[in-house]
C-alpha cells in the first residue's frame, strides 16, 4: 500500500478565541532506512520529514518528523482564532514532493 | 464473622476495579448510532450473554474506535474504496462497473459472511467471494489472503454493513460446515493441548497474562490490532491463537478455518458488525 494521502479534520466554524482541535493524518509508509529487504539490501529511507500548518499565510504549527516515527503519522494540535481564513497544511516528503490540503474556517 | 465481611469487601473491590479498567459497561456509540455489543444469548449458547470484543478493551482503545478519523483501520477502508473503482485484469473492469455504489450493493453483505456459494457449491468467506469475482468477472489475479489489497477491500465492504446485526445462516448445506467448525472449536490441539473453548468459554473475562480474554467474537473483523500495527483478517487471528497454544495452524482460507469462521460468526448472531474495528 503505497498511495500517500493526507487527510484532516477541521471544524468549519469557530468562536473568536475558542480553542479548536485540528486533527491531521497522512497515510505514508515512513520507511526508516534501517530495515533490509528480502535481498539483504537496505531499504532507502523515505519519510515525511516536515509538517507545516499556516493560517492566512502565517505559520501556526510546524513539526520536524524523524525516522523513528511510525507509519501514517497522526498530528493533533489546537488553535485559537480571531478572524476567518484559510488553514493550509503542507507535508514534505524526503524525495522533495509535497502534499497539501486547505480548509476554510469561519470565525464568528 | 468480622473476618468474613472484610474478605467479602475486598472481593467486591477487586471485581469493581476490574470492570472499570475493562470498560465492560460502556456502550458503543459511533456517529450518533448505538451499536449492539451485548445481548441475551439464545438458547443453546454456551454464554449467558453474547458480548462483543469491544467491551473487553480498555477505555482508550474503545474511544479510538468511536472516532472514524482516529481509527487507523479507516485508512485501509479508504484504500479499499480506491481499489473498488480501479479497473484491473483482462476484462478491464473494476468492482464498481458491475456492483456500482458499494454503499448500496454491499450493504449487509459482511453481516452474512461466510456464505454458501451456489455456483461453486461450497462455503465461502468474504475473501473467497472477492477472489472468485476477481477471477470470474474481472479475469484478474486473485489477491493473497493477507495482502493490503485484500484487507483494504474486506474493510471497505465490511464498512458498508457497519451497525447491522450479524445474521449468519447455518442451515441447509452450511449445517455440515457448522458442525465441522464446532468440532474444531472443542478439539484439543498443540503442545499445550488446548481447545478454543478453554480460553474463550471457560475463562472469558479473565486475564491471560496481560490480555483480557474475550468471547472470541468476530463481528469486528477485519480489525486493526495495535499489536500488529496493522489490519488483519479473521484467519490471521485464528492462526495467532493456534501458534500461541503451539499447534500447527491451518492455512488461511482453508476449509478448516472457514468452517471455524462460520461457527464463530453464528455464535455472534445479533451483535452489530463493527468492521473495521480496533483492538489491542
Amino acid at each position: 500500500m503505497s498511495n500517500i494521502k493526507p487527510r484532516v479534520k477541521v471544524p468549519s466554524t469557530a468562536k473568536p478565541g475558542e480553542a479548536i482541535v485540528i486533527k491531521t493524518l497522512i497515510s505514508h509508509p515512513m520507511e526508516s532506512g534501517q530495515r533490509k529487504g528480502k535481498d539483504g539490501k537496505p531499504i532507502p529511507r523515505k519519510i515525511i520529514n516536515k509538517f507545516v500548518a499556516t493560517y492566512n499565510g502565517e505559520e501556526v504549527f510546524s513539526a520536524d518528523l524523524l525516522p523513528a516515527i511510525a507509519a501514517n503519522p497522526y498530528i493533533e494540535f489546537s488553535l485559537k482564532l480571531n478572524e476567518s481564513g484559510t488553514l493550509k497544511f503542507v507535508w514534505t516528503d524526503d524525495d522533495g514532493s509535497t502534499f497539501d490540503l486547505e480548509n476554510k474556517i469561519k470565525v464568528a | 464473622m468480622k473476618k468474613f465481611i472484610a474478605l467479602c469487601a475486598a472481593g467486591l473491590m477487586a471485581l469493581g476495579s476490574g470492570a472499570a479498567n475493562a470498560g465492560e459497561d460502556s456502550e458503543l456509540v459511533m456517529n450518533g448510532v448505538q451499536y449492539i455489543t451485548k445481548l441475551k444469548a439464545p438458547a443453546g449458547s454456551p454464554f449467558d450473554e453474547v458480548i462483543s470484543g469491544w467491551r473487553f478493551r480498555n477505555n482508550e482503545t474503545q474511544t479510538l474506535q468511536t472516532d472514524d478519523f482516529a481509527n487507523p483501520a479507516m485508512i485501509m477502508a479508504q484504500y479499499g474504496e480506491d481499489l473498488w473503482n480501479k479497473a484491473e485484469g483482462d476484462a478491464g473492469k473494476s468492482c464498481a462497473d458491475c456492483h456500482g455504489d458499494a454503499s448500496k450493493s454491499m450493504k449487509g453483505l459482511r453481516a452474512t459472511m461466510p456464505k454458501w456459494h451456489e455456483g461453486k457449491k461450497t462455503l465461502m468467506a468474504l475473501e473467497h467471494h472477492i477472489n472468485w469475482s476477481r477471477e470470474e468477472h474481472m479475469k484478474a489475479k486473485p489477491w493473497k489472503w493477507e495482502s493490503p489489497e485484500m484487507l483494504g477491500m474486506t474493510a471497505y465492504i465490511g464498512l458498508q454493513s457497519r451497525g447491522m446485526p450479524v445474521n449468519v445462516k447455518t442451515d441447509g448445506p452450511v449445517a455440515e460446515w457448522y458442525e465441522k467448525g464446532k468440532k474444531l472449536y472443542y478439539t484439543r490441539v498443540g503442545q499445550l493441548d488446548m481447545a478454543c473453548a478453554h480460553c474463550h468459554e471457560n475463562n472469558t473475562g479473565n486475564m491471560i497474562r496481560a490480555d483480557h480474554l474475550s468471547q472470541g467474537q468476530i463481528n469486528g473483523f477485519p480489525t486493526y490490532r495495535l499489536k500488529w500495527q496493522g489490519v488483519g483478517s479473521i484467519h490471521r487471528r485464528f492462526k495467532g491463537c493456534m501458534d500461541n497454544i503451539r499447534a500447527t495452524p491451518y492455512k488461511r482460507g482453508s476449509e478448516e478455518f472457514t468452517a471455524l469462521e462460520v461457527y464463530l460468526a453464528s455464535r455472534g448472531n445479533g451483535l452489530s458488525v463493527e468492521a473495521p474495528s480496533l483492538r489491542n
